[in-house]
C-alpha cells in the first residue's frame, strides 16, 4: 500500500512538474505566435487589439502588402538583410578558418601578439567606436556602402570565430595531415581536402553566429547607414513604428516582425546543436 | 548585442590562449568534434613537436603569417584604428562639417558638469541592478527544470530559449505593440476583463514604461542566460549530491553547500554578461520609449548616440565614449579575475 502511495505523489509530482513546464513554455512562445498569427489578419482588423490572437474575418496577406507600399517596399530593405547577413557569414567564415589554420598549425613571429590582440576586442564594446568607423569608412569610401556594413560586422565577429575555428583546427589530430602530407598534399589542397570536412562542425557554428548577428545588428546599421535605400530590416521597420512614413500601421509592424523573425527561428530550429554547442563551448571552462 | 557578448564568455575561458606551450584542446570545449575523433584525439596531445618538425622550420612557418593576414587587417583597419581615433578625437572639438580644433582635456571637464550624462549613467545603472536580478530570478529556476532530465525536456528548453534567437530590434519592435495602448495586447486586455477603468497608457510614465522593457528582456533574454547556468548544473559531479543525500542533508541545504559553490565560474560568467550587455543597452530604449518618458530613460549609450549623431559633436561623444570604455573594460578584468581562480577557492 506504501508503494502505492508514493507511486500516486510520483505522478502527482510529474503532473506538476510538467504544467509548469508548459504554461513556462507558453509564456515564451506566446508573444511570438501572437505576431506571427496577427499579422495574416486584414488590415482593418489587425488594427484592433489582438484578442483573441488568430485572425476571425478570414486570412489574408493584406499587412504584407501594405508593409510594401512604405518607404521603398518590403523587397529593398529585405534584399539589403539578405545580402549584408549572407556576405557577412561567407567573409567571416573565410577569413576565421584561414586565421583558424595559421594560429593552430604554424609558428610564426608575433603570432601570440597577434592572436591575444584579436581576442581582446571583444572586451572593447564596438558602441565606442562608431563615429571613427564612420570616419574610416568615408575615407576608404565605403561610406553608406553595405559591404562597409559587411566589413564591420565581420571584424566584430572575428575574435569568436577565430578562437572557435583554432580550437577546431587543434583537435584534428596531425597524424592525418603527416599522412596527408606523404601523399603529396600541398598547404591549400591540405586545408581544402583534408582539414576542412574534419572542422565542418566549428564553421557551421560560426557561420549561424555570423548570420543572426548580423540579421538583427541594430546600432552600428543604424549609424552608418544613413540613405534610406541601404536601410536592413530592423533600421526600415523601426523607421516605420516610429511613424516617419505617416500614421503607425501596426499590421505592416506586425508583418515585419515577422519577417525578421522567422529567418531566425527556422535557423535554430534547424542548428539547434549547433547553436548550443557554441554556447557551451563558451561556458564551459 | 549578446552575441557579441557572447564573445567574451569565450574569450573569457582562457584569457591567455595564445602563450600556452602546446594548444590542443581538452575535448570538452568541442562536443562534436571529441564524438567522431576521440579515439586520436588523445594521441594528438602528445604529437605537436614531432608535427612542427615534420612541417619544418624556415619556409613553411612564414606562410602562417599570410593566413592570419586578413583577419589581421580587418581588426586594425575596423577597430585597433577607430579605437585609437576614438582617444584621439575625445581631445578635439570636432565637429561633422568644418575643421576640428585641440582643446586638450576640455571635453572631459565639460563632461564632469555634463549633468544629463550623469543622468543617463545612474539610469543605466539602475537598468542593470534591476534587470540582472530580474534576469537571474527567471533562468536560475529554469535552468534547474530543464537540467533534470524527463520527457519533453528538450521541448521546454527550446520554447524557453526561442526568444533569445530573434534580435533585440525585432523583440523592441514587437512589445512596442503589444504595449501599444489602442492596438496592443496588455492595456486593452486588462480593460476587457475589468482590472482598469479606461485604457492605461503602460508608455506614458516612468514606472510602468520601465517595468514593461525589464520584462521585455526577461522574456528575451532569459533562456540565454538559462543555458549557460544548466552547463555549471551539467559540470557537478551526481557523485557529490548523492554522498550529501546519503549524509542526510535536505535539497536546499544541497543546493546552498555544493551546487552554488561549485557553480560559482558559471555564476561570475552569467552575471558579467547579463551586466555589460545591460551597461550597454540601447535598442529597447530606442525603440520602444525613445528615451521617454521626459528622457528618463536615456541609457549611456544612447546619450553618447546623441550627442555623435544628432547634435555632431564627435568629439564630446568620442570623450563620453572613453568614459564608457573605461567602465566596460575595469568590468571585463574584473571578471577575468573572477574566472580565473579555481571552482569553489578563493
Amino acid at each position: 500500500m506504501a508503494q502505492a502511495r508514493t507511486r500516486k505523489r510520483r505522478i502527482g509530482m510529474q503532473i506538476a512538474e510538467h504544467s509548469t513546464g508548459i504554461i513556462a513554455s507558453i509564456l515564451f512562445l506566446a508573444p511570438i505566435a501572437w505576431t506571427v498569427l496577427s499579422a495574416f489578419k486584414p488590415a482593418q482588423e489587425a488594427r484592433q487589439p489582438p484578442l483573441p490572437p488568430w485572425p476571425t474575418s478570414g486570412i489574408s496577406l493584406e499587412n504584407y502588402a501594405t508593409l510594401n507600399t512604405f518607404g521603398d517596399g518590403l523587397w529593398l530593405p529585405a534584399q539589403n538583410s539578405i545580402y549584408v547577413s549572407v556576405m557577412t557569414v561567407v567573409l567571416s567564415v573565410i577569413v576565421s578558418v584561414l586565421a583558424g589554420y595559421g594560429f593552430s598549425r604554424f609558428r610564426f613571429p608575433l603570432k601570440n601578439l597577434l592572436f591575444v590582440v584579436i581576442l581582446s576586442t571583444i572586451m572593447i564594446p564596438f558602441q565606442s567606436i562608431l563615429t571613427p568607423i564612420f570616419l574610416v569608412l568615408t575615407k576608404i569610401g565605403l561610406h553608406n556602402t553595405l559591404t562597409g556594413l559587411v566589413c564591420v560586422y565581420v571584424t566584430l565577429q572575428l575574435p569568436f570565430s577565430i578562437f572557435m575555428m583554432r580550437n577546431a583546427f587543434d583537435a584534428v589530430p596531425r597524424e592525418i595531415e603527416e599522412a596527408a602530407r606523404m601523399d603529396g598534399a600541398n598547404n591549400v589542397t591540405m586545408l581544402l581536402r583534408v582539414m576542412l570536412p574534419l572542422v565542418w562542425p566549428g564553421i557551421v557554428t560560426i557561420a549561424l553566429f555570423a548570420f543572426l548577428g548580423a540579421w538583427n545588428e541594430f546600432l552600428a546599421a543604424l549609424v552608418l547607414m544613413t540613405d534610406q535605400s541601404k536601410f536592413t530590416l530592423p533600421i526600415m521597420m523601426t523607421a516605420l513604428q516610429s511613424g516617419r512614413f505617416g500614421a503607425i500601421d501596426w499590421g505592416a509592424v506586425q508583418a515585419g516582425v515577422t519577417v525578421m523573425m522567422v529567418p531566425c527561428l527556422v535557423l535554430f530550429l534547424l542548428l539547434q546543436r549547433f547553436y548550443i554547442r557554441g554556447l557551451m563551448a563558451g561556458a564551459v571552462k | 548585442m549578446l552575441d557579441a557578448l557572447l564573445m567574451s564568455a569565450r574569450f573569457a575561458e582562457d584569457p591567455t590562449p595564445g602563450l600556452r606551450p602546446d594548444p590542443p584542446l581538452k575535448g570538452e570545449g568541442d562536443v562534436a568534434l571529441t564524438e567522431d575523433h576521440g579515439m586520436t584525439t588523445i594521441t594528438a596531445i602528445s604529437a605537436p613537436a614531432r608535427a612542427y618538425k615534420l612541417v619544418g622550420a624556415g619556409r613553411r612557418q612564414w606562410i602562417g603569417l599570410l593566413y592570419v593576414a586578413p583577419a589581421v587587417a580587418l581588426v586594425v583597419v575596423f577597430f585597433i584604428v577607430p579605437l585609437c581615433m576614438t582617444a584621439w578625437m575625445s581631445l578635439h572639438n570636432w565637429p561633422l562639417m568644418g575643421a576640428h580644433s585641440f582643446i586638450g582635456l576640455d571635453n572631459y571637464w565639460a563632461i564632469l558638469r555634463d549633468t544629463r550624462f550623469w543622468n543617463a549613467l545612474k539610469f543605466t545603472g539602475y537598468y542593470t541592478v534591476v534587470v540582472t536580478i530580474a534576469i537571474f530570478a527567471v533562468a536560475f529556476p529554469l535552468a534547474l527544470f530543464i537540467e533534470r532530465p524527463r520527457q519533453l525536456t528538450g521541448f521546454y528548453r527550446t520554447s524557453f530559449f526561442m526568444p533569445a534567437v530573434i534580435g533585440f530590434a525585432s523583440a523592441s519592435l514587437l512589445w512596442s505593440w503589444l504595449l501599444n495602448v489602442d492596438s496592443g495586447l496588455f492595456s486593452p486586455a486588462a480593460f476587457e476583463l475589468g482590472l482598469t477603468e479606461k485604457k492605461f497608457n503602460l508608455l506614458a510614465t516612468f514606472q510602468p514604461a520601465f517595468w514593461s522593457i525589464i520584462a521585455m528582456v526577461v522574456w528575451k533574454v532569459a533562456g540565454f542566460t538559462m543555458i549557460i547556468l544548466m552547463t555549471g548544473l551539467q559540470s557537478i559531479p551526481p557523485d557529490l549530491q548523492e554522498a550529501a543525500m546519503i549524509d542526510g542533508a535536505g535539497p536546499f541545504a544541497r543546493f546552498r553547500a555544493i551546487t552554488l559553490p561549485l557553480m560559482r565560474r558559471t555564476l561570475a560568467l552569467a552575471l558579467i554578461l547579463s551586466v555589460a550587455g545591460s551597461i550597454l543597452a540601447f535598442d529597447q530604449f530606442y525603440i520602444i520609449l525613445r528615451g521617454g518618458p521626459r528622457n528618463q530613460t536615456l541609457t549611456a549609450v544612447y546619450w553618447i548616440f546623441n550627442q555623435s549623431f544628432v547634435s555632431f559633436k564627435l568629439g564630446y561623444g568620442a570623450a563620453l565614449s572613453m568614459v564608457l570604455l573605461v567602465i566596460l573594460v575595469a568590468l571585463s578584468l574584473i571578471q577575468l579575475r573572477l574566472l580565473r581562480n579555481p571552482e569553489g577557492v578563493d
